[in-house]
């Protein structure tokens, strides 16, 4: 704000000088994204877990290369070797293959059976929700009952059935995931847009005449796709471990192909010997599915128009 | 209070519906023909259509259901294809042992969970609130198979504290109850950890989220002491929230206490499930997905009052 | 004018200076205010969102939330220092003999507790009564802030009620121990005007029957002038004028003040257009030098940023805090 200003005289000159002032504050107010990201940007243990997937994802990805060893062939002469043995930091599986290749390389697995279905779930969420959300009724009351009845079992319990049902493979196991997100996810959708809807600003632009479908795009849409964003990086984590999970069980991919859930199931018949063979795979689960949830939290709260003042 | 029970008792009854509903399709979508895998692969076109007759498959999809709904409603889900026994007998006892290990989890859970959540909410910011919030992020994103795992080796296979398997000792010629609780304890641990760590969060966030509310300004305003304020007052509008939750996770513990079962050879509905998913024993999977999600449903249904109860303005719905 | 005149002091808050640590800023929400409340007297204090109102109210009943606190200043009830007594004490104080009613009735009132409880429950604090005792008291209560069918709003919940009755149960809770003392923060803003003059009424009717003092903060003049006997002007933390309300409102000396009556839109000169008060109050976290005013006071000379101005009384009994007052 300025000085005392000497050079008004009286109330009209202050006005002016006042009127003007307001005029170029407004044109330097940041737009939304600015605000999320300057938001985001402060919140350093988001940013550090960001960086954590971002770190994981490019190690997997380039596995072909990182890679030390091939993750399916074994040297029996080795086999179960522990951490820090030459050549093998992380050691050695029951048949003699390299723990840190078979992460690498599970990696690639273990990450798409989570990123995929959380994907696919929320495009078909966002579209119930809103088709729920917007036209009410009939459409509203058959979509949210339909779901309500996926919302009635417990989530491990469906993925495991759907998943032993279909059968083992990868697409198994994530057509499985995303059939349980789908509930999930359509109503956090269905209750941003019932918000946004019977918002004020929602009236003024019907009442101006604006089509429905404008106001869906424009308006609905734009608030709906972050509740959905945030829940998803959240639930990205939570699929990371149940997607383990339901390799463990040998619902998942088939061997020789590791995933990290695999990985640990491997390793149950050495505890007693070996106990890294499991152990460590348990680990990069815990850090990658806890950076998940520290991005979803981070997320959520840059989001939030009451936190950031 | 009595209108909203009515209602929401009324509206579990076309969800039940729902969900025989789509257990009762799950089992229909498995490719293969069910008649050709109990006759294996060398029966005739004759023999097989049969068998199809006989279990009822050649009628169309509706008649098939409302005959396997009665029979259900009945207490007959049919026969295990493995074992060759009422599916009902192999169900029920072990649905009793998850009941068991279940109920173990929550008490785990509820005390750790509300007892850190709650010193958390008190005391923001104290080294035990950091350290709990630190501690409760890395649990709660555990794999629970994995927990077992852990615990099985440390406490179990190296210490010898715990037995590593199983729910009785096969020594003891009687059961007692010092033995099964022996024997809970790991799993009950590994089950109820991460709910544990969710709940801690959950109780430490209601509670700040009600103690920064102006009618708590206001109760101190009228010189009500905070202690009072936090017990009386504040407990009571943090509660629904948390119940709400509790509730869930008693939905997590029931299916997440099938990875524990399957580590600690728990004989629970959840080992069977595994078991005969593995053996492609589908009417037992049938029988224990329809069992498990009905009592979820009502233990659902029974937070839900338990909060309507506690929050006057849930009733208005 | 008012039974008040010759009454002693009963609230007399002297030199407040009320801080909040705030991530490595320092928030001065309340700087050097003074002003003195007697018996039967309701002073109204007025100013703009953020002028430091309701922090002062907190701080009187030392409610100043966490990282708030009082720094400096002297706040005397009775001839009592309040800012020395222990914390046992104060509890006894709130709510019997000093109570408080908030702005927002329906997120002041406690969701899950029915009506009848919430006034109960001072009244079993302080006085002891039971159950029965206490119901029947809140019943009566309920009678005197107006409210119909009282017996049966007392199994009322708060979010079955209006708005203005929630502010009328509110005021209930706080006259049901017989305070000396009422403090009201900004009570009637988010009521609609017809319900707003039916409470003010209403309260100027309990003081004339009870005798208690009122302490009331809007930022509506027009609330001061119908309500108040005393009006204190805040801006910024400090207190810019004050004196009894006719004196103030017919003639401020305070440009400030002149400017807030200006900004009323006054009936039957349609033809006058609304006149706002250009700029912002400034931000608590980097007070200016001198008169915080001054950057918006169209009357500002140099000498007005460089020392801080003192308060001086006027011939008409009451104080400004300006250089160059009006006359």
């Amino acid at each position: 704000m300025s000085a005392v200003n000497l050079q008004v005289k009286d109330a009209a000159d202050a006005r002016l000088a006042a009127d003007s002032l307001a005029e170029q504050e407004m044109f330097r107010r940041p737009s939304e994204w600015r605000i999320f990201w300057e938001a985001f940007r402060q919140d350093r243990l988001a940013v550090g877990a960001a960086a954590v997937i971002a770190l994981v994802c490019l190690a997997s990805l380039l596995a072909p290369v990182l890679s030390p060893y091939d993750p399916t062939v074994g040297d029996n002469s080795l086999r179960l070797a522990p951490m820090g043995t030459p050549g093998h930091i992380l050691g050695l599986d029951g048949q003699g293959r390299d723990i840190l290749s078979r992460l690498l390389w599970g990696g690639r697995v273990s990450l798409i059976i989570a990123l995929l279905p959380v994907a696919v779930a929320s495009i078909v969420s966002v579209f119930l929700g809103l088709v729920a959300g917007f036209f009410g009724g009939k459409v509203d009351m058959v979509i949210m009952r339909a779901l309500d009845v996926f919302f009635a079992f417990p989530a491990v319990l469906l993925a495991v059935a759907i998943a032993g049902v279909l059968g083992p493979g990868m697409l198994n196991v994530m057509l499985s995931l995303t059939i349980v997100l789908i509930p999930y996810i359509s109503r956090v959708a269905y209750m941003a847009t019932v918000t946004v809807k019977n918002e004020l600003f929602v009236d003024q632009a019907r009442v101006s005449g604006a089509r429905p479908r404008q106001i869906l795009f424009h308006h609905i849409l734009p608030n709906t796709l972050s509740p959905v964003i945030v829940y998803g990086s959240t639930l990205v984590g939570i699929m990371i471990v149940l997607g383990a999970g339901l390799s463990f069980l040998g619902l998942g991919i088939t061997p020789p192909r590791p995933d990290w859930g695999i990985m640990c199931s491997d390793g149950r018949n050495f505890l007693s010997v070996a106990p890294h063979v499991s152990a460590v795979p348990g680990v990069v689960l815990i850090i990658v599915a806890m950076s998940f949830n520290i991005v979803g939290d981070g997320l959520r709260d840059a989001l939030d128009p009451k936190l950031r003042k | 209070m009595l209108k909203y029970l009515v209602y929401r008792v009324a509206t579990i009854v076309p969800v039940l519906l729902g969900v025989s509903i789509v257990v009762f399709l799950m089992m229909k979508l498995i490719p293969g023909d069910p008649a050709e895998a109990i006759l294996g692969p060398a029966a005739t076109t004759e023999k097989i259509e049969m068998v199809r007759k006989s279990l009822g498959l050649d009628q169309p999809f509706y008649v098939q259901y409302v005959r396997w709904l009665w029979k259900v409603v009945h207490g007959d889900f049919g026969t295990s294809i493995a074992v060759n026994v009422p599916v009902a007998q192999l169900v029920w006892p072990k649905f009793w042992n998850t009941v068991l290990l279940t109920i173990g989890s929550l008490v785990v859970c509820m005390i750790v969970g509300l007892g850190v959540g709650i010193v958390s909410g008190t005391r923001q910011y104290s080294w035990f609130d950091r350290i709990s919030m630190s501690l409760t992020l890395v649990v709660a994103n555990t794999p629970a198979f994995w927990l077992g795992l852990i615990l099985m080796v440390v406490l179990a296979l190296r210490l010898g504290w715990f037995p590593a398997t199983g729910m009785y000792s096969m020594r003891a010629s009687e059961k007692t109850v010092g033995d099964l609780i022996h024997h809970m304890v790991l799993p009950a641990i590994t089950t109820g950890a991460v709910s544990a760590a969710i709940i801690a969060r959950l109780v430490r966030s209601s509670f700040l989220d009600v103690i920064r509310k102006h009618y708590i300004t206001a109760l101190r305003a009228k010189g009500l002491a905070e202690r009072d304020i936090i017990l009386r007052h504040g407990m009571k509008n943090a509660l629904p929230p948390i119940i709400n939750i509790v509730g869930l996770q008693v939905g997590y513990l029931m299916g997440g206490a099938l990875f524990t079962e399957v580590v600690f050879s728990w004989p629970g509905i959840g080992l069977q499930i595994y078991s005969s998913i593995v053996a492609r024993d589908l009417p037992v999977v049938q029988a224990a997905v329809l069992v498990t999600t009905f009592v979820f449903v009502l233990v659902n249904l029974s937070t839900d009052i338990v909060v309507a109860a506690l929050d006057p303005r849930i009733r208005r719905a | 004018m008012t039974m008040a005149a010759a009454a002693p002091a009963l609230l007399e808050v002297e030199d407040l200076h009320t801080e909040f640590h705030v991530k490595n800023k320092l928030i001065r929400a309340v700087n050097g205010v003074s002003f003195s409340l007697r018996r039967g007297e309701i002073l109204g204090i007025a100013g703009e969102s953020g002028a430091g109102k309701s922090v002062t109210c907190l701080s009187i009943l030392r409610l100043v939330p966490n990282p708030g606190r009082i720094v400096k200043g002297r706040i005397r009830f009775a001839g009592e220092d309040l800012l020395g007594k222990s914390e046992k004490q104060m509890r006894d104080l709130r709510g019997q003999t000093v109570s408080m009613v908030f702005e927002d009735p329906l997120n002041s009132l406690d969701p899950a507790f029915k009506v009848g409880d919430l006034i109960g429950e001072a009244l079993t604090l302080h006085k002891g009564l039971g159950k029965r005792e206490a119901r029947k008291k809140a019943g009566e209560l309920l009678r005197l802030v107006g409210i119909p069918d009282p017996d049966r709003r007392l199994d009322s919940y708060p979010h079955e009620l209006s708005g203005g009755m929630q502010q009328r149960v509110m005021i209930a809770i706080a006259l049901s121990c017989d305070p000396a003392l009422l403090i009201a923060d900004n009570p009637t803003t988010a009521l609609d005007v017809t319900i707003q003059i039916q409470i003010l009424d209403l309260v100027k009717q309990l003081r004339d029957r009870l005798g208690m003092g009122v302490l009331w903060i809007t930022h509506d003049l027009g609330v001061v002038a119908k309500l108040c006997d005393r009006v204190v002007i805040m801006y910024a933390g400090e207190v810019m004028e004050e004196g009894d309300v006719y004196g103030v409102l017919k003639r401020p000396r305070h440009p400030y003040t002149r400017r807030l009556i200006e900004a009323l839109p006054k009936l039957g000169r349609p033809e006058q257009r609304l006149m706002p008060i250009e700029g912002r109050p400034p931000d608590p976290a980097n007070l200016p030098m001198g008169c915080p005013f001054a950057p918006r006071c169209y009357k500002a000379q140099p000498a007005c940023g460089e020392h801080d101005v003192p308060l001086v009384g006027t011939d008409n009994g009451g104080a400004v805090r300006c250089l160059f007052p009006e006359t």
